[in-house]
């Protein structure tokens, strides 16, 4: 077994332990802890996949972002220690078999497909690649998602400012 | 290949994280926790995208960059997912999904 390997069952487990804990446990901020687990170790299995530069977008925009606003909000709008109540038993039973069922189904016809794995040499991903794509048109370029993207970043922080604003009331 | 771990390895394991955030959706009730279930699925699908451009198709840059937007659209939509709910928790003092029902029927 080789390191690679070892390393990938590491992550594949943390991803797939944590993930289901995320979605079970019942204290909210153990919820967000394991949320940050699953999403270091995605970004770990990037580095695997040799994709360095999302997986740095993932670290820092992911883990030092996105659950830093939820750990953030989850402080403005609940108790630290409180615990829910556990769902109800037939929501928890509905759930269960639609994402068994669904997973069950999904798995299926992705092991009787045959994948080909390309022998092509791969393109090594540098930086300068990555921003010469994203600003060029054409084959092998995308100024146009780039800009849509810039405009809805634009529109989410403005909506994002406007919607929870403070309404004066006289 | 760079790696001794085949294809399918990393498509189960990403549809796997993937209904653990679909049983999440449909079982929470708090919506800080449905924000955390979608936040898993988009993840989800992000490892396959790059796991597909990595085994088929290496010498393009496809599921790279779509990956990059799916990212992109995510952290928007955090943004204005967690204000929106914090603007419910002003006007209901909670963000338990049963008990916001005024616009309901």
């Amino acid at each position: 077994m080789t390191g690679n390997q070892i390393m990938f069952i590491v992550f594949s487990a943390m991803i797939v332990i944590f993930s289901i804990l995320t979605v079970t446990s019942r204290r909210i901020l153990r919820a967000a802890t394991f949320l940050l687990f699953v999403l270091i170790s995605t970004s770990g299995l990037y580095f695997m996949l040799n994709f360095q530069f999302l997986a740095a977008v993932q670290l820092t925009l992911y883990a030092g972002g996105i659950v830093v606003l939820i750990i953030f909000s989850i402080l403005l709008t609940s108790h630290i220690d409180e615990k829910f109540e556990s769902a109800a038993l037939l929501k928890k039973v509905y759930g269960a078999i639609a994402s068994i069922l669904g997973a069950v189904l999904v798995i299926n016809t992705l092991i009787n497909y045959t994948f080909v794995p390309s022998t092509e040499a791969a393109k090594d991903i540098n930086m300068n690649l990555i921003g010469n794509s994203l600003i060029s048109w054409g084959e092998q370029g995308y100024a146009l998602p780039f800009e849509l993207i810039s405009i809805l970043l634009l529109a989410a922080m403005i909506a994002a400012i406007v919607v929870a604003k403070k309404i004066k009331t006289n | 290949m760079n790696t001794g771990i085949p294809l399918e390895y990393f498509l189960v394991m990403a549809t796997l994280m993937f209904f653990a955030g679909v049983y999440g959706f449909i079982t929470r009730k708090n919506l800080i926790t449905i924000l955390m279930s979608v936040e898993l699925m988009l993840n989800a699908v992000n490892i396959m995208l790059l796991a597909f451009n990595r085994y088929l198709y290496p010498n393009q840059l496809e599921g790279h960059f779509f990956a990059l937007f799916v990212i992109a659209v995510a952290a928007s939509e955090a943004a204005v997912a967690i204000a929106i709910i914090i603007n419910i928790y002003r006007s209901f003092h909670s963000i338990d999904v049963e008990k916001t029902d005024e616009m309901k029927y």
